[in-house]
């Protein structure tokens, strides 16, 4: 293996293309191209019902794509199926756990399955229930655990066969914002201790910015993929809120000396322009009019989004008829960084 | 936890590992590697199964009122016509072979369980055959039901039927042979039917006429036509008719008796061997098993 040191040049974890599947008339997935970097973590970020779980499907085996190819690992997922299997850790969207088994006999479940040898077996079922801290815990049925003690197991699983690609299909769906953040921490930190490649699929919004690189997805395509920082930096503007003594003049200031299109918005004068922090210092020298306070806030990716498909990501949810937990995605929004 | 977010966030270098990794690797399919998840999928039946009391107590339920409610009550009628046998003892094959199908039934069921609450797809993406899956899923099936088959035998004694250890050898295999073919039956329908309450259904649409028609409760001989050609038809006269000629040559009866009550079941006259009885069961058992492993490998 002379080029694994070299990471440049070692082959993509993920290659996909013009990968296509229809469910009859339903096209899930419309022809997606994308590679993913070995040692990356990879966020598919999408409404319900974009065609991210279908994606996943196909690349972990348990889909035959309509059209199109992919390789997971270098093997390629139709043609050498056990190949990408022996090689790839999952994390299901749905819970897969057996209840009545406890947490060790669950993952020694999966250690038989695939093969693990067994005097290895011990030392390694040790170290992942240390890394999602429920050692403490291993003799318990799984029937007894919270739902973000089921997802860690399930990600203790998933990594217990030490696969070269781990796939999570939202891994943190239906859990509270607390637990949410614990998940996202331990997968990170499962990334940093081992040479792993992490590809997930999420719809929140703000999950996004734990991920190295991001692809956009609505309808069964990629609309973006990039770092959720460039794709923010392509949205350009920042949002600048400004609390004047004097709103109206502030608004007509702002179109005479600035050239710029304010509104009134939440009580507050709002604006966009490139480089809000820059402008502050011109806005309170320039404007004419006393201001109070000042606001200014970066693209989030929901600004992304709503630039690529015209659509906020939460109105493309309620189309889908899956208006999840609108309140929870607000609260963490913004919060990271 | 709180020490680890707080890294997570600042997201600097990576924090070292806890412990020096413990790394392994999934070798390529081989046989060995393909028993080993068949075993460990019977064996996860049976770790089920033994956390499950309450269903060995209510799957005994059955088959003592059958025995002894049935049984007794309905001796007085028939002491005439059973010519000095106990019909407890004559039923008794017939009840262990329905409660046998029950259990095997119930086992396969657990397939659509698997389903329902996503256990099935960690096994369906294991590097391993799907037929290893189904499988173990009929072997331990069939061990649960064979479990549940010996309690039945270990009643023996209070039926008469005695505790000859060639006898209940004969039976135990001969259960155990129903016990399998039936989960594979129903691993077979499983594969198809993905609800509970459908397989539920199918189960009592299945199970109940074939029990009934098997001859478990009633001699196969002089049978009006339309049900003798049913019972020659149903799988389950072929588990009950040779374990009822078993236990009829341990016990002592009159000639009389054995032509009433064990008549063998008849091809157009000709006597149906209990050794062909028991490999027909086999045989079928195989072919269900073969085709629910073909469902399970074409399916996605
Ligand atoms: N097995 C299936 N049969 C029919 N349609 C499906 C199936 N799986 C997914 N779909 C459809 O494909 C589209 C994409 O679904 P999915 O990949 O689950 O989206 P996501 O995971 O992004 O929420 C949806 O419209 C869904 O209804
Ligand atoms: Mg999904």
């Amino acid at each position: 293996m002379p080029a694994a040191s070299d990471h440049n040049s070692s082959p993509p974890a993920i290659s996909v293309k013009s990968l296509a599947k229809s469910y009859g008339e339903v096209e899930a997935v419309r022809g997606v191209d994308f590679d993913v970097e070995p040692g990356e973590v990879f966020g598919f970020l999408g409404p319900n019902g974009a065609g991210k779980t279908t994606t996943i499907n196909m690349l972990c085996t348990l889909a035959k794509p309509t059209s199109g190819s992919a390789t997971v690992a270098g093997h390629d997922v139709v043609r050498e199926r056990d190949d990408v299997r022996r090689n790839i850790g999952l994390v299901f969207q749905d819970p897969t756990l057996d209840g009545y088994l406890t947490a060790e006999q669950n993952l020694r479940l999966h250690a038989e399955l695939y093969g693990v040898q067994s005097n290895l077996v011990p030392a390694r079922m040790r170290q992942v229930l240390d890394m999602v801290g429920l050692w403490e815990r291993k003799d318990s049925p799984v029937a007894t655990f919270s739902g973000g003690m089921r997802r860690r197991l399930e990600i203790a699983r998933g990594f217990l066969h030490s696969p070269r690609v781990l796939f999570l299909d939202e891994p943190t769906i239906g859990l509270d914002p607390q637990t949410r953040r614990s998940i996202w921490t331990y997968i990170r930190e499962l990334k940093e201790a081992e040479d792993i490649t992490i590809f997930l699929t999420t719809h929140y919004m703000d999950e996004a910015e734990w991920c190295d690189r991001i692809a956009i997805m609505d309808h069964g395509q990629i609309v973006a993929l990039d770092s959720p920082e460039a794709l923010k930096a392509r949205v350009g503007a920042d949002t600048v809120r400004i609390h004047t003594a004097d709103d109206e003049a502030a608004i007509a200031a702002l179109a005479e000396h600035f050239d710029l299109e304010a509104t009134m918005s939440e009580g507050a004068v709002t604006f966009r322009v490139p480089a809000g922090e820059e402008f502050v210092p011109r806005l309170f020298a320039e404007l004419g009019v006393p201001i109070r306070a000042v606001n200014v806030s970066r693209p989030t990716l929901d600004d992304v989004f709503m630039s690529y498909t015209g659509t906020s990501i939460r109105d493309a949810e309620e189309d889908s008829g899956k208006a999840r937990s609108r309140a929870m995605m607000q609260m963490m929004s913004g919060g990271r960084r | 936890m709180s020490t680890t977010t707080d890294r997570a966030q600042t997201a600097g270098p990576p924090p070292a590992a806890p412990s020096p990794i413990a790394r392994v690797h999934v070798p390529e399919r081989s046989i060995a590697s393909e028993l080993r998840a068949i075993k460990i999928v019977w064996k996860r039946e049976l770790i089920r199964f033994r956390s499950d009391k309450l269903r060995m107590v209510t799957s005994l339920v059955q088959p003592l009122l059958f025995l002894f409610i049935l049984g007794s009550g309905l001796q007085r009628l028939s002491s005439t016509s059973t010519h000095g046998v106990n019909l407890k003892t004559f039923i008794y094959p017939g009840i262990l072979c329905v409660s046998v199908m029950f259990t095997a039934m119930f086992s396969a069921a657990s397939i659509v369980w698997d389903r329902e609450f996503g256990f099935l797809r960690e096994m369906m993406v294991a590097p391993i055959r799907r037929s290893s899956i189904v499988i173990g899923k009929c072997l331990g099936g069939a061990t649960v039901a064979g479990i549940q088959g010996a309690i039945v035998i270990c009643l023996a004694g209070f039926v008469k039927v005695p505790y000859a250890p060639v006898l209940i050898l004969e039976i135990l295999a001969l259960q155990l042979l129903l016990a399998f073919s039936i989960t594979a039956f129903g691993v077979m329908v499983a594969a198809r039917i993905t609800q509970m309450q459908a397989f539920m259904g199918v189960m009592q649409m299945v199970v109940m006429p074939m029990f009934f028609i098997s001859g478990a409760l009633f001699p196969v001989a002089g049978l009006p036509a339309w049900l003798a050609v049913l019972n020659r038809f149903d799988p389950l006269t072929y588990a009950v008719d040779p374990m009822r000629k078993l236990i009829f040559d341990h016990i002592h009866t009159n000639p009389l008796a054995q032509k009433v009550l064990n008549p063998g079941v008849t091809w157009f006259g000709w006597h149906v061997p209990g050794l062909l009885e028991a490999g027909m069961i086999l045989l079928l058992g195989i072919g269900m098993l073969g085709i629910a492993i073909w469902e399970f490998t074409t399916t996605e």
